[in-house]
Parts: structure tokens; sequence; C-alpha cells
């Protein structure tokens, strides 16, 4: 029992110092940096792929940033709001970070912006959390997003299948939650606005295995369907569609065409071939800055995914705004951070994917890729990049009132039968 | 039989414990916290604890006392936490805007009510079909919470559900906050006390050791089961309500299956043989779930925390308050050696 009680004690020892330690102010030439993302949870390999896109940034910029050492502290969350604000209150009011990078997910994003309200003199800028409305409507003062939203990452997209693959009427089966609706919505915005018609739209909840009804639904003469499903989800309604006998071709979400149904085998093979989709990166662009940012990371993390994913793909652009805004403060967040956050708010820099500048509400003016899935010499398929649309703003080329009178994003809205 | 438990057997002195110097030395250190602590520790670590311990102590009270290891309490506590959201007003818009006075005690009823269903569901069933049952009725309520919009607002729940301003202060700072808590906890914890020496509960105990000597006695055993759901759900709604003022917000993530095995963690790991483990338990959970991150990185932080929780039971299986009891009965032994 004694080893029981020194061991406990010890504990709470330890932690008790490590309290102490964290408590104390940061030495002079040393800057902390909080980064949030999801270390727990459903979500916990995505997380860690986004803290190698954060180091990999710091890394590039030697560890330092406006003549100081960057030093993390981390912080988790299991991808629900709650978590996400006990997370980022204790890195700013127990650590004392000014800068906060985080955090992954959008139900996140949408808490951490209202806690953002109550610090004022802390800088947060987004890791890769895509709701809309973190940053347009009712948006923070310090609150900035370097990267894009779920809405922007489906530019070009609904265009692109109503005159390129020449759909009219398509029916959409996505996740019940924010992030899909927010995808749904990008895509409608553009392919109703062409003259499409969204027939019918099915919502499923996370990690549904059975879609006999959901597919019972998809009227027949549909021209295609568009699918929001990630991971698992996907290759579970794909598989089922072709047994069901579908043959509508198919318009993916932002992570329907992932590796996980891209490598999967059987009939489903065909249905994908062919699907175009859009987001904010593009495995296979042949452009010499994307393929640096692939090298450096694989040379990086050998351990790591084959080639970076949107996660660290965000952290590591999030990241690198922040440390090139110290740069040009030179690291000087005396005054709350005001000259910072004026110099992040006018930063235009290039990045992996292009330049990236932001707009009024601190979001991300950014280029989106649409990709169609194609066979690969060794039969693999592949995304393959059609078009990249540049300068994708978060209205999507619409003025602001004309795109706001567009309503909150949610599951009837938009609507065009 | 049951003069051989040692819980049983205290209802000579029934205040005794209420009254002894050590309960009030942890009470008075509970009060002069915030004039030392931090904002965050005062709020993050104190506040949250306190909520949390008042949720595991409506655990406490089912497992303890009546045997009954229920794991949809934190299911009570979140329905009472969505009907503040509900009942009240939040930002998605749908709220009713009552006033708190009536919003409280209506999320306390319904926690209450749901408790008690729920112990009408369980209550004939007895160990791991206990947990079972009570963890399906938990899953369900999650699903539906995160299914339902026109009522729970489906995957993104509630925000912006603050504490009221009553009185001219705002229970939603720090140390207001804190003492509405501690207040709270307080009064949960002399209740159960009191109620384990009532009639009621010590027949609840006596029927936790031996259900069908009671039911010859004439003890209607099954009500007692129900009733002693209903009191259990009371002390769970009333964490609840604390919690979403805690939190600000309440989605189906906080009453996942994830969270109803964290009260069951701050039970068993704190003891549940008294009250006080609900706390203790609380306390250490909230250290460490706030700070195992620093000491050893992202990667590797939930292992140390179960490493420590497996410690905890495997060198005491009565948990923290059973380090302590053996703590001071070693003490005691050097003290008084013909004891």
């Amino acid at each position: 029992m004694t080893f029981a009680k020194g061991l406990f004690l010890g504990t709470a020892a330890s932690l008790a110092l490590a309290a102490h330690l964290s408590a104390a102010a940061a030495e002079d030439d040393t800057l902390k940096i909080g980064l949030l993302a999801t270390f727990e949870g459903a979500f916990t390999v995505l997380g860690e792929d986004s803290k190698r896109g954060a180091e990999l940034a710091l890394q590039q910029h030697d560890g330092m940033a406006g003549g100081k050492k960057i030093e993390w502290v981390i912080g988790s969350s299991d991808a629900s709001p709650d978590s996400a604000v006990r997370a980022v209150r204790k890195l700013v009011e127990q650590d004392g970070v000014q800068i906060v990078v985080g955090p992954l997910s959008g139900d996140e994003g949408l808490a951490v912006k209202d806690y953002a309200k109550t610090q004022p003199n802390v800088t947060f800028v987004n890791g890769t959390s895509a709701a809309q409305d973190t940053t347009l409507r009712d948006p923070a003062p310090n609150f900035f997003r370097f990267s894009t939203d779920g809405a922007q990452w489906m530019a070009g997209l609904g265009d692109y299948a109503y005159t390129e693959k020449g759909y009219r009427n398509v029916a959409t089966v996505a996740e019940d939650y924010s992030f899909p609706y927010t995808q749904v919505f990008g895509f409608m915005a553009e392919f109703c606005k062409a003259g499409g018609h969204v027939v019918s739209k099915s919502w499923v909840p996370i990690g549904n295995k059975d879609y006999s009804s959901v597919i019972a639904a998809i009227p027949a003469d549909v021209d295609a369907v568009y699918v929001a499903l990630g991971g698992a989800d996907g290759v579970n309604f794909l598989t089922q569609y072709q047994q069901a006998g579908g043959t509508a071709p198919l318009i993916g979400g932002s992570i329907t065409a992932d590796q996980t149904v891209l490598s999967s085998q059987g009939k489903q093979k065909e249905a994908v071939l062919g699907m175009p989709s859009a987001g904010p990166i593009a495995d296979t662009w042949d452009d010499p800055r994307w393929k640096d940012f692939v090298a450096a990371y694989q040379a990086a993390f050998p351990d790591g995914f084959p080639s970076p994913s949107l996660f660290a793909h965000g952290y590591y652009v999030n990241t690198e705004a922040v440390l090139k805004a110290l740069d040009e403060v030179n690291g000087d967040l005396s005054d709350g951070g005001a000259k910072f956050r004026d110099a992040l708010s006018k930063l235009e820099f290039d990045t992996p994917t292009g330049m990236v500048k932001l707009d009024a509400n601190r979001n991300a003016i950014a280029d989106i890729f649409v990709t169609e899935v194609a066979e690969g010499e060794d039969g693999n398929l592949y995304n393959k990049v059609v078009e990249v649309k540049e300068g994708v703003n978060q209205t999507l080329g619409q003025p602001i009132e004309e795109f706001l009178k567009l309503g909150v994003v949610g599951r009837d809205n938009p609507d065009c039968p | 039989m049951s003069t051989l438990d040692p819980a049983a057997a205290a209802p000579a002195r029934p205040w005794s414990i209420a009254g002894s110097p050590l309960t009030w030395a942890a009470l008075a250190l509970l009060l002069v916290y915030p004039f030392v602590a931090s904002p965050f520790f005062i709020y993050q670590v104190g506040g949250y604890a306190l909520v949390l311990g008042i949720i595991a102590l409506s655990l406490m009270f089912l497992a303890g006392y009546g045997g009954m290891v229920s794991l949809s309490q934190m299911s009570a506590a979140g329905l009472a936490g969505y009907m503040v959201a509900i009942l009240g007003s939040n930002s998605v818009g749908t709220g009713f805007d009552w006033p708190w006075w009536v919003v409280v005690p209506m999320a306390v009823l319904v926690g209450a009510l749901f408790s008690t269903g729920t112990g009408l569901l369980a209550v004939r069933t007895a160990g791991i079909y206990t947990i079972m049952i009570t963890l399906a009725i938990g899953m369900a309520l999650f699903l539906l919470t995160q299914q339902n919009y026109a009522i729970f607002n489906g995957h993104s729940g509630f925000a912006g559900i603050a504490a009221p301003v009553v009185l001219g202060v705002d229970w939603h700072q720090p140390v207001p906050f804190y003492y509405l808590a501690l207040f709270v906890a307080a009064a949960c914890y002399a209740a159960v006390l009191y109620v384990a020496r009532a009639p009621f509960g010590l027949a609840l105990q006596a029927i936790r050791d031996n259900p069908r000597r009671m039911h010859a006695l004439g003890f209607h055993v099954l009500a007692h089961r129900v009733a002693a759901y209903a009191f259990a759900g009371v002390i769970a709604g009333l964490g609840g309500v604390l919690l979403v003022w805690f939190n600000g917000r309440i989605s189906p993530g906080t009453i996942g299956v994830d969270r109803m095995i964290d009260i069951l963690v701050i039970a068993i790991v704190g003891g549940i043989r008294h009250p006080a483990g609900a706390f203790l338990g609380a306390i250490f959970f909230v250290i460490l779930e706030t700070f195992a991150i620093d000491i050893v990185g992202a990667e590797r932080f939930n292992t140390m925390i179960g490493m420590l929780f497996l410690v905890v039971v495997v060198f005491s299986p009565d948990g923290l308050l059973g380090l302590w009891g053996k703590a001071r009965r070693s003490l005691q032994r050097q003290e008084l050696p013909n004891n």
C-alpha cells in the first residue's frame, strides 16, 4: 500500500510542479503557442496528422519566429465543443499562451469563436475547422482562418457537374451534421444557380451501416447522386448502392473520394471512376509548390500518411501565417497582440496550394481544386485535377448581401427541387 | 447480518461523520480555496470537479447504498442540462426563454423523472445486467439527441447558455460559480448522508445486502429501489443544470458513452463507500484530465490517465477513499496501541 500511496503522492506532486512551471511567465526569448487538435476520440488519427502539419511549418522556420524560439503547448479535445473550450481555456488561462492554433472540426470552431470573444487580447488562428459561421456571421475580431470553409471547398463542382457532366437532376446523400450540410450548401449554391435541381436530400447518421431505406428514397430518374460521406460510411453506401442496382453516376464531397474509397476493392471501383469532387487540396497536383510540400512532409514524418491529409495542410498553412506575422512584428505581442493581428489580417502569402489572403471577416480567399477519379497506369484509382478555381472567397463569388440571403446552412437550406 | 456492514453500522450516531473535524476542515479548505487560487483553478478545476462530483454522487448513492450501478446517471444529468437549454434561452433561438426559477426546477424534475423511469426498467435486474440496461438507456438518449432536430437540435446541440444574473451576481463568473457549485455539492452531500441514515436509507442498504430477507420482512423491495433512483435523479439533475451552466453549451458529445463511463470511473476511483469518494474521485479525474497532457504529451496522456486509475483500483479496491481509510487506521494503530 505504501507503494501505491507513494506513487499517488508522487503524481500529485509532479502534477503540481507541472502546473507551477506552466504558470510561470515564459522566458523572454521563447514564445509559447497553443496547438489545439483532437488527440482523443474518433478523430485522433486526423489530430495527429494535423500536428505534423503544424510541426512541419515550424521546422521550416527553424523553430524560430520574430527572433524568438517557438514552443508548442498542446491542448487536446475529443471533437466535442465542450472539450475544445475546456482545452483552449486551459491553454489561455493556465498556460498563458497569447496565440492559439486550432481547432480541427466545425462545431469546435464555432465554440472556440464564442470563447475568443471573451479573450480579446489572445489571437486565435484556425486549424482546419470548416463551419461557415465561424467567420461569416457574428465573427470574433480575434479569430483568423487561413483555411477555407466547407462550402468553399465545393467551389467549381456545381458548375462542373452542370456544364461538363450535363447533370440536371441530382439527389444528395450526406451525413447528418454541420460539415456535410455546409458541403451540400456549397455544391447547391452553384449547381442551383446554374439551373440544376436537387430533387431529394437524405441525411444519415454518422456510422450508419444499412443504407437500404436511403437508396430506396433516391428517385430512379436522377442524373447523378451527390455523396458526402466520410471513410467507412462512404464505402458502405457505395457497396450497397451497387448491390441494389443503382446506376446513376456519383458526385463526391471533399472527404468522399479519399484513399479508403479509392483503394477499396470490388465493383464500387467502377462506380467511383469518373466521380468529380472538389476540395482544398489535391494529392496529385503537379505544381512544384505542392510537390515540395509533400516531399518535405514525407521526409519529416516517415511514419505519417503516404501524402499529407487536408488536416496536415490546414494546420500547416495556419501555422505558417502565425510565424510570418510574428516575423513581421518581431515577436512583439506586448500590446495585447494588436500589431500582430494587424499583420495577420494584411498577410498574403504563397502556400503549397497557391496564394492565400484574408477577407474582411478574416476568412481565407484561396484556391480550390476540382478533381475527378481516374485510373492510373498501375490500375490504382487517383484524383486527377481537372480544374483549379483560383481565389475562391467565402461567398463563392457572390456579393455578400446576396449570399447572406441564402440563409444559415442547415438540413433544409438551400432548397431547389 | 446487516450489522456486519460498516456503512450500516453507524446509525447509533447519525451525524457523526457530518460533524467530524475532518468534514469541517475540508469545508473550510473548500471555502478559502478561491482566495488562493487563480480564476482558472477556481472555475475549470474547482468548479468542474464539484459539478462532476455531484453527478458521480448520484451514482455513488445508487451503487454504494443500493448496490445498483447505473451508467445512465450522466444521461439524467444531460437531459436536465438539455432542459435548461430548451426551456431557457440559447443562441440557436429555439428556447422558450422562461425565467431561471421556472427552468431549474423543471430541469431537475425532468432529470429525476428520467432517472425514475430508468429505475423502473432496471430494478428487476442485478449486477452486470443493470449496467447493460442503463448503458442501453444512456445510448438511446445519446442517439436521440444526436438525430432529433425538432427538440434537441441534433449534432450541434445548443450554445449560448449562461448561468443567470440573480441578486446582482453574475453566477457565470468563476468565483460565484464556484461557490454556487460548492453550495449545491454540500447540500447534496449532506442530503445523501442524511438519507443514508434515515429509515429509507437503512432499508435500502438492507435490501442491497439481502433483498429476500427484506421482502420477507414486509418491505417493498422494488419500490425502495425505484425511490432510490428518483432521489439519485434529483442529484443528477442538479449536477446537469450546473454542468450546462459551466460549459455554456450542451451537445450529444456531453452525454456520450465515454462521458457516462467517466462518471463511473470517478465514482469507482474515488470510492463508492462514502459520498466523499465521489468528490475525491472528481478532483483526481479533473486534475489528471487537465494536466496529464503537459507531462507526457499529446500521444500518450490518455494511457497515463488509464494507468493511474488502474493503479488506484489495484492497490485499493475502495478507491482513493480506501487509501485514506488505510492511512488513518495505520495512524490510529500507532497512536493507540491498545486499539
